[in-house]
């Protein structure tokens, strides 16, 4: 049987265009292993539906997705005028 | 056309045609401007008015973009300044879609719009200042909105398309009808400081895969509005896309979006 342990791991969260409003441009915060997107989003307390792209290490990705020890983690809102 | 190439090097001066003389050759030989400068660039002679193009753009790629038919969705802010980045560059054939008139709110920041034009169709706005630019572009005004319905009949001969919309769900119709057409899509968007843009080559879903799943219409625009800077910018870079995909040169942001933050003054590239 393999056994899983959980550890600590940096993730860089960067926030751009109007979701950095009275929040951060960019932060470094400790997670457990296992953690997703979407949990760092509710744990920063950024509503979902403010967010449109999200990119992990600058590549397009999920809110789903796993995250990796030392990932950067960007979080963009929906731009739609012209 | 061999008189007309023997009357355009007997008027060039030091292979130069100047705009009098294309529109005397144009009355003379009851042909368009488009066709004598399509003509002169042949016989390596440059029409003036693309005299600043040298070196940038070469003969061949004049003689391309004027054989040229793009779409314009949108006449507003992007729209505005595409249109007129296009028309002094030379694009050939213009389709103009836009369903509105210009309104007071307009003001701050559509290049179409000045206070003579409020109330006017804003396809018959872009129609007129193209023509006052450029009279070798040829015009299809359209004022109708665009739909998954229309769109295909919109689009029709078109090359490239840029999307100058203001709405979210049309933006995916368009990405879409693009697509099925196998027709290269320059989108861009704004919203307060910020604006992107990605262009989406045939066979791909871009404009579908960045805004799927959108609840409501608009986007950061709703609550930050859009100030004269931000459509000037990203309809520049929209048309330098164009352009780079009808000559085939450079590397546009197929699979890549461009996040420009004015407020900060940074840019982004990310891959799609």
């Amino acid at each position: 049987m393999q056994v899983y342990t959980s550890y600590s791991m940096p993730i860089t969260i960067k926030l751009f265009a109007s979701l950095r409003k009275d929040r951060f441009d960019e932060d470094t915060r400790v997670y457990t292993s296992g953690i997703t997107g979407r949990r760092i989003v509710q744990d920063i307390g950024i509503p979902e539906k403010e967010i449109r792209l999200v990119f992990v290490n600058g590549r397009h990705a999920s809110l789903e997705d796993l995250l990796a020890d030392g990932d950067t983690l960007a979080l963009f809102p929906p731009i739609g005028g012209g | 056309m061999g008189k007309l190439h023997d009357y355009l090097i007997s008027r060039a001066k030091e292979g130069i045609l100047s705009c009098s003389a294309e529109a005397e050759a144009a009355s003379e030989f009851a042909v368009s401007f488009k066709d004598i400068e399509i003509a002169a660039l042949e016989a390596e002679i440059v029409p003036s008015r693309y005299l600043r193009n040298r070196n940038t753009l070469s003969y061949t790629d004049q003689i391309v973009l004027l054989k040229s038919h793009v779409a314009i969705v949108g006449c507003g802010g992007l729209g505005g300044y595409i249109i007129e980045g296009l028309a002094r560059l030379g694009i050939g054939k213009m389709t103009v879609i836009d369903p509105d008139s210009f309104e007071e709110h307009n003001l701050n920041r559509q290049i179409l719009c000045t206070m003579d034009v409020l109330g006017k169709p804003k396809v018959e706005a872009a129609r007129a200042r193209i023509k006052t630019v450029n009279p070798a572009v040829e015009v299809a005004a359209i004022r109708d909105a665009f739909s998954q319905d229309n769109g295909r009949r919109m689009l029709m001969d078109v090359q490239v398309v840029l999307d100058g919309l203001d709405n979210i769900p049309v933006r995916i119709q368009l990405g879409e009808v693009c697509s099925a057409l196998g027709i290269p899509l320059i989108h861009g968007s704004i919203g307060g400081w910020y604006g992107q843009i990605t262009t989406q080559m045939p066979g791909q879903h871009t404009i579908l895969e960045i805004y799927q799943n959108h609840s409501g219409d608009e986007g950061i625009e709703k609550a930050l509005g859009n100030p004269a800077f931000s459509p000037a910018l990203i309809a520049s870079l929209q048309a330098a896309e164009a352009c780079k995909v009808l000559i085939g040169t450079g590397n546009c942001l197929s699979r890549r979006m461009l996040f420009f933050n004015m407020l900060d003054m940074e840019m982004e590239i990310l891959e799609l």
